[in-house]
């Protein structure tokens, strides 16, 4: 890191331009930790919200009317109020409710522990109408073709119905995806140290809040084009020929 | 090809269904309609009962209301205003990303994805500090506040996945009815103005709704740059009455608010889906 780290402490000195993290090993430390505390952020929310959405389109589909009812109340109440405000909710009114005093110390789940469930139960409620929308544009005819095959019911579902699909559902799991990881950063408004979170910290330190900007934002484009790559790539090889996700 | 397009999903979007069991659209009815009676009631109330004389909760409640309500009213203005540049600016860039000239093309292109592909908060925290406070041009002297900053903010948002879907409108419009016009000697402006945009236009206005749902369940995040909107208020509240147990109580309500002002524009949103969906 010899050279980088002399060139932008030169560009400091010359010009003003102050990137820190980039010759500080300090800042360097914690702006990294923060770029993987958010990718695990992420991941943990990308990996429950999918798991909502599979289980709560299948209770969607169910036959009783009670769940069917429940999970429809969710998806509204969910989509319909702000994530900010939910995440509030969760940490300040839950979090407290769930705080309580054990033989062994106090019993409180972490700031980052509460991102994660209000993120994934926010993006949940939209994997659940991804899901369900995809179950749907599956044509009848292929569960006819299944029927006269003789198919039963869970084969159906199974072998017919699911991977039909989840194919007919990834281009609106991406966007949601994509959504969900910019979202990771409402994190900050409850202090789990992620990107935005530690760049705010060193700018507070060292004055340099355009240099920061212009990084996090790098830092997101980076990421979302990445992440908008791989799911295009995942699309593309999971393609069924004359199938062109449903539309 | 799929390609990313963001129609942003948002509120019961996309192919979303409204709720078809009877049960559920019972609970779902039932449940709206209480949060509206809360909604209008607690803050009558409150300005009908003495303050401060009773230590209930729905007393404390029902006293900040009003207050609560009037912040709320700020994150509604904030909504319309970025919305309505957003809009503007995002007609703007999308026409701008199907433009002839290959530089405008890439350069319309690069602002929408880069704007677009920020997460919100980082664009408000750059208006934030990247503005001035104040703007003088010679002896005019314009004051950027907080709210105004914000809003700037959330307009670089909505300009972005404004011309997203306006590219995508553009786009969707048949390449033979761009031939046409052109066959029939129209300008490249006269094309768009008076053959492609009205085509697009029924298509364009369900995902503009769900950017507009996106726009109003963002405002809250002018609280964590210390906007006095809803949010900030309702936190304000609770901490000056220094109950825990009004907690709840109160975030309900701010949520209520919000459940009562998107739920029937995102039925709304749905209906126009259905009635502008292009069969295939």
């Amino acid at each position: 890191m010899f050279g980088i780290d002399d060139w932008f402490r030169r560009l400091y000195d010359t010009s003003g331009i102050n990137f820190t993290y980039l010759y500080d090993a300090y800042d360097r430390g914690r702006f990294l930790a923060g770029i993987v505390l958010t990718l695990e952020l992420a991941a943990i929310c990308i990996i429950a919200s999918i798991v909502i959405g599979v289980v709560g389109a299948a209770l969607h589909g169910s036959r009783f009317r009670v769940t069917n009812a429940l999970v429809r109340g969710y998806v509204a109440l969910f989509r319909n109020t702000p994530p900010l405000v939910q995440l509030f909710f969760f940490f300040f009114v839950l979090g407290g409710l769930l705080t309580f005093k054990t033989p062994y110390g106090t019993f409180q789940l972490s700031n980052f522990t509460w991102a994660a469930i209000s993120l994934s139960v926010y993006y949940g409620s939209f994997n659940i109408e991804n899901f369900r929308a995809g179950i749907e544009s599956v044509p009848r005819t292929m569960v006819q073709a299944a029927e006269a095959l003789g198919y039963r019911k869970g084969q159906i579902y199974l072998y017919v119905i699911l991977p039909l699909a989840f194919r007919f559902s990834l281009p609106a799991l991406g966007n949601t995806l994509v959504s969900l990881v910019k979202a990771t950063s409402l994190a900050y408004a409850i202090a789990v140290p992620e990107v935005l979170y530690v760049s705010s910290e060193i700018w507070s330190d060292q004055l340099n809040v355009p240099e920061m900007m212009v990084t996090i934002m790098v830092f997101y484009v980076t990421l979302v084009s990445i992440m908008v790559y791989a799911i295009h790539r995942f699309e593309k090889r999971l393609r069924i020929p004359g199938y062109s996700a449903g539309r | 090809m799929t390609q990313h397009t963001v129609e942003h999903q948002h509120p019961l979007s996309a192919r979303s269904s409204v709720p078809r069991g009877r049960l559920a659209r019972t609970a779902l009815t039932a449940g709206f309609v209480l949060s509206v009676i809360v909604v209008v009631t607690v803050p009558l109330y409150g300005a009908y009962a003495a303050t401060g004389t009773s230590a209930g909760t729905l007393e404390t409640l029902a006293k900040w209301a009003p207050l609560i309500l009037l912040g709320f009213g700020l994150n509604l203005l904030m909504s319309f205003i970025a919305m309505g540049i957003g809009t503007v600016a995002g007609v703007g860039l999308g026409i701008a990303q199907v433009s002839q000239v290959s530089w405008v093309r890439r350069a319309a292109w690069a602002a929408t994805e880069m704007f677009r592909n920020t997460p919100t908060l980082i664009l408000l925290f750059m208006a934030m500090f990247l503005l001035p406070f104040e703007l003088r041009f010679g002896d005019l002297v314009i004051a950027l506040p907080p709210w105004l900053k914000a809003i700037l903010g959330f307009s670089l948002s909505m300009m972005a996945y404004v011309s997203e879907i306006v590219r995508g409108g553009l786009q969707s419009i048949p390449t033979t009815q761009w031939e046409a016009a052109e066959a029939l000697a129209f300008t490249r402006r006269d094309t768009l103005r008076l053959v492609i945009i009205p085509q697009c236009f029924k298509q364009m206005l369900p995902p503009w709704m769900n950017v507009y749902a996106i726009m109003i369940m963002s405002t809250p995040l002018a609280s964590i740059l210390g906007v006095h909107e809803g949010l900030t208020i309702t936190r304000s509240a609770i901490s000056a009455e220094g109950q825990p147990e009004l907690l709840a109580p109160f975030y309900l309500f701010l949520l209520a608010l919000f459940f009562v002002y998107s739920y029937p524009i995102s039925l709304w949103t749905l209906r126009l889906e259905r009635r502008y969906a292009i069969k295939h």
